[in-house]
């Protein structure tokens, strides 16, 4: 018994130190945000100067404001067409092109953020050399090659999910006068809306974190957040930086822990109805 | 009793319900492709046909004009001429910089293409120069030695911290899950920014080994590839913690107290029965770890310094800087076949996971 | 089909109810050459059959002898790969399942999990666009039925397995199909709940007077609800017949093994006589009598099955009298079963006889006990022959 005791004390204190070892850069970063002194190891006192830096940034917040565009576009797109074959896959046994799709759905998950943004790029030089267009990469180049990974990753989890849902409910819903799409709509999709939305915000946040395929594909004029976040912190410490984590974190952090609840409380319910039908059965 | 099921075929097809089927089946063929089409052609369009872009371009030559690379293939009277260049892919292996645009393999016209494989020699060689190892060489193995001990040391980390979290309380799981995961939603840039703070000379990590009288001086670990692999570990732990926990919580804790109940010792049922059952687990956590470890661009660029030469930033140069575009796509084109292995077996494993 | 000898007498009356036996009666649902196949694998071989209106059937058998597919056909989610497949005298063919007269009962119930029980049973209505007032009228009449008024605003992750099960029929039957179909209807149920619900389940089939189909690999449930049933194997009917008709006179090995329990005797036939047949068989090193009016080849191979509960089992010898078959043997296993004893007897030629007891009282039977010699006995009509 002493020993299954050791041994679990000795995990736990594993797992503590690396959370701590997660989050401790993390916690120096917020604490800077709000440090006085523009170097990072002194403590000089508080001050919100850097929010207010961050604030009046024009760069950062056009910056801000195309990411979070190209973000919403990409991952609402990429949810619907990782619908798509997330239903095929699943539903359609055979049909042209199966084998390939299941293939390019899986390789931009583990593929090189260079390799493809390179080519990326080559495909949006080649357009422009034989139909003119995109005259200049920008905007729409950006958002072309994130919906391409986006969409790789919405397509795998949505198919993970559809996999799981009996398909004798369809089968009921069909049985009992409902056309497949309108099945799909009534029964499939409000049981999988769930996956979609976390799919969907897993898009937003893999768009809104991407440098380099957009430093490929991207023009003269459009500079996405991260691009102007990796300008600024590439040559070394700088404070608005710290700030602008501070505020992604308060976002990021509240929302999980929110949706958390959530979730927690809604299997909790799910469970003490479920012991009490079980209970009044006998 | 065996007239009641014995029916009589004869009688005449309902041809109403046969146009029927047939009109139904075409209209489902349809809609079925009308929900296949739009993704499968993106997918073609924007993954697959870009990577055989790359690989066409991987054959041409650098050249200063739009678009930076040389034809391939040209139709002129009514013959068909292929350039091909090999170049790019030799001097992946060493430095032909010198020579390079002199061995351009002419192939003759299409009537001749076949022949002309056999017959047509490289072009004339001006210049020998002693190989050296080239700067695509050394940065790919500088990557390949980062990305292995990277990954080594995530397994190492990450392992002990799946199996906590797989053995603790079911409520607590979620929480520790949680944790994990929310820095992956926040920014990756930033991150690895938080890391420079801790790392550099001024940083808490220094200023810790200093007040516990480790060290006198602070040392550089910043700008140093030691730098870059603890970035890497850091960065991506979490995509080695996830697939472990994942196949570890679904272990059946039965299957422990058996071997326990057979004689074994924890240490001894922990080899024979959990980490052979995990085994899914460790294979995509650490191909999940490498292969993204293998061309990272920004931790070596942020963490390495100039003398942390990785594959990724090479690449980058080489297409940003040099804009040797023909060069670039052959570094990407070696590249993904040297990947293509460890991908091979990520792909083999979460496919079959999916679909099992 | 081979035809049955047994039987035969049988199909001259004209009985009401049961329309099978009137070569006048219209199928209601008929099987006409079906086939189908997966790829090599034919799940149904030309299957012929029909189902009249009215009738609670069975199609059983063990995994993969295509009584699920036959049923899945009939809801339209397969087409035949040849074959006709007629719902009241219509080909449906072609026809989707969302326009077919008929309703399904699923193995896992398939309860749309984000909808209430009410909602669950509005949805086919709901689809048909039916009048507010009419349908209310309607799902409470359906709720009633199934005794889950209290129940109307829950989800199904809130129910219990019966309850889930009571749902799954009201909205199976809330648009009052022509035919009903259901798959392994009960065995999602625990023992007890089963049973009760057979009951229930009959009691709705005879006030709707709709024709159900269902589907199980358990012989007892289809031999407790069903008005016939019919035996698949490898894709194809093996013997249509009542629950008694199946049991007492099975068409073959395969059938009499399948329904049941029984001893099988290999012989060659040595006699036969207007109302008697004679076997000669090595495993009881004599001859069996068998009260049978076919027609045999004397030399013939053919196959004596004993129900295990039509042989009686004495310490002392029986009196003998004509037709009577007596074999002597050892106790070799016992089991007790509360109810019934089951003997597994070893007779002179190594065979083991499976004998069921019936305690008549408390101490009789046990008596026999492991390793006492026996005489085991049966009468020349408690037993038949197969040819196959």
């Amino acid at each position: 018994m002493s020993k299954f005791l050791r041994k679990f004390d000795f995990l736990q204190v594993i797992l503590i130190l690396s959370l701590a070892l997660l989050y401790i850069p993390i916690i120096v970063m917020v604490v800077g945000s709000f440090n006085a002194s523009q170097l990072a190891n002194h403590w000089t006192g508080f001050t919100l100067e850097w929010f207010v830096k961050l604030f009046n940034d024009r760069r950062v917040l056009e910056a801000a404001l195309l990411s979070v565009e190209i973000a919403f576009l990409a991952s609402t797109i990429s949810v619907i067409l990782g619908t798509l074959i997330g239903i095929s896959l699943v539903r359609v046994p055979r049909f042209f092109g199966r084998l390939l799709l299941t293939t390019m759905i899986t390789a931009p998950l583990v593929m090189p953020d260079v390799i493809t943004g390179l080519c990326q790029a080559l495909l949006f030089n080649q357009t422009r050399v034989l139909f003119g267009w995109p005259t200049q990469g920008g905007f729409v180049t950006i958002l072309l090659a994130h919906i391409t990974f986006t969409m790789a990753y919405a397509a795998v989890t949505i198919q993970s999910r559809m996999l799981t849902v009996d398909r004798s409910l369809e089968d009921a819903a069909m049985d009992l006068g409902a056309g497949p799409v309108r099945a799909f709509v009534e029964i499939t999709l409000p049981i999988i809306a769930p996956a979609l939305f976390s799919s969907w915000l897993l898009g937003l946040t893999l768009s809104l974190d991407d440098v380099v395929i957009a430093s490929f594909v991207t023009g003269p004029g459009a500079t996405t957040l991260p691009m102007t976040i990796y300008s600024k912190v590439k040559l070394g410490v700088s404070p608005d930086m710290n700030a602008l984590a501070t505020i992604i974190l308060a976002i990021v952090g509240a929302g999980v822990i929110i949706s958390n609840i959530i979730m927690v409380r809604a299997e909790k319910q799910r469970q003490l109805d479920e012991s009490k039908a079980m209970a009044e059965a006998h | 009793m065996s007239d009641s099921t014995n029916t009589e075929a004869a009688t005449a097809p309902n041809s109403g319900a046969k146009k029927k089927n047939f009109l139904v089946r075409i209209i489902s063929n349809n809609s079925k492709w009308l929900m296949i089409a739009p993704p499968l052609y993106y997918m073609v369009f924007l993954f697959l046909i870009p990577f055989l872009l790359a690989l066409k371009i991987s054959f041409a030559d650098s050249i200063l004009a739009v678009p930076p690379f040389t034809a391939i293939y040209e139709y002129k009277d009514d013959h068909l001429l292929l350039n091909l260049s090999l170049l790019n892919f030799q001097a992946l292996g060493h430095d032909v910089v010198t020579y390079k645009n002199e061995l351009i393999y002419n192939f003759g016209n299409l009537v001749g293409w076949i022949g002309g494989l056999f017959s047509s020699a490289p072009a004339v060689v001006t210049e020998v120069v002693a190989p050296e190892p080239s700067q695509y060489l050394s940065a790919f193995v500088e990557s390949l030695r980062l990305a292995t001990i990277a990954t080594i040391v995530c397994l190492l980390i990450g392992y002990p911290v799946a199996y906590a979290i797989a053995r603790a309380p079911k409520s607590r799981q979620n929480i520790y899950i949680m944790l994990v995961i929310l820095p992956f939603w926040t920014s990756f840039l930033l991150r690895v920014y938080a890391l420079q703070g801790v790392l550099r000379d001024s940083g808490l990590l220094n200023q810790l080994l200093i007040f516990m009288g480790f060290i006198d001086e602070p040392i550089h670990i910043l700008q140093t590839s030691l730098a870059v692999q603890i970035g890497i570990a850091y960065s991506y732990a979490p995509f080695m913690v996830l697939p472990l926990y994942a196949t570890l919580q679904k272990l059946d804790p039965a299957l422990l107290e058996a071997a326990s109940d057979l004689g074994s010792r924890p240490f001894r049922a922990f080899l024979d029965v959990t980490l052979p059952l995990s085994m899914p687990g460790v294979i995509a956590g650490s191909m999940l770890t490498f292969i993204p470890a293998m061309g990272e661009y920004i931790i070596p660029d942020m963490l390495g310094g100039p003398g942390v030469q990785t594959i990724g930033r090479v690449l980058w140069d080489t297409f940003f800087n040099d804009r040797d575009w023909p060069m670039a796509a052959a570094v990407s084109i070696a590249f993904l076949l040297f990947l293509v292995v460890p991908i091979g077996i990520y792909q083999y494993y979460s496919i079959r996971e999916r679909e099992a | 089909m081979s035809t049955n000898h047994q039987t035969a007498h049988r199909n001259a009356k004209q009985d009401p109810e049961k329309p099978w036996l009137n070569p006048n009666a219209k199928p209601f649902v008929r099987f006409q050459n079906v086939s189908k196949q997966f790829g090599d694998f034919t799940a149904v071989d030309s299957i012929n059959l029909d189902i009249y209106k009215g009738e609670m059937f069975a199609l059983v058998g063990g995994s993969g002898c295509g009584k699920t597919t036959l049923l899945r056909m009939l809801a339209g989610f397969l087409d035949p790969s040849a074959g006709k497949v007629m719902i009241d005298g219509t080909d449906v063919n072609g026809v989707p399942p969302y326009e077919r007269p008929v309703n399904m009962m699923f193995q896992s119930y398939a309860l749309f999990p984000h909808m209430t029980v009410e909602k669950n049973i509005a949805y086919a209505l709901k689809l048909d666009k039916m009048e507010k007032d009419e349908r209310k009228r309607r799902i409470d009449e359906a709720l009633e039925m199934v005794q889950m008024s209290k129940f109307a605003h829950r989800k199904p992750h809130q129910l219990s397995g019966g309850q889930r099960q009571r749902v799954a029929l009201a909205r199976a039957l809330i648009k009052r199909p022509k035919v009903l179909l259901l798959d392994e209807p009960l065995s999602a149920l625990d023992k007890k709940l089963r049973e009760a619900t057979q009951f229930e389940l009959m009691a709705i089939q005879y006030k709707l007077g709709i024709t159900f189909i269902f589907v199980t690999h358990d012989q007892e449930e289809a031999m407790a609800l069903s008005s016939r049933i019919a035996v698949l194997d490898k894709g194809q009917v093996i013997q249509v017949g009542t629950p008694s008709e199946i049991y007492e006179f099975p068409n073959s090995r395969f059938v009499a093994e399948f329904v049941g329990s029984t001893n099988m005797f290999e012989g060659t036939v040595v006699e036969d006589t207007p109302n008697q047949v004679v076997i000669e068989s090595a495993s009881t090193k004599g001859n069996i009598n068998v009260d049978d009016v076919g027609r045999y080849q004397i030399g013939q191979t053919v196959w004596v099955n004993v129900r295990p509960e039509k042989i009686k089992l004495s310490k002392t010898k029986p009196a003998k009298h004509a037709g009577l078959n007596v074999l002597e043997g050892t106790v070799s296993e016992l089991g007790y079963r509360g109810n019934h004893v089951i003997y597994r007897v070893k007779a002179a030629s190594g065979k083991i006889i499976m004998v069921f007891a019936q305690s008549q009282n408390r101490t009789e039977e046990l008596d026999i006990t492991w390793d006492d010699k026996v005489f085991i006995s049966w009468e020349a009509d408690g037993c038949i022959i197969v040819k196959s």
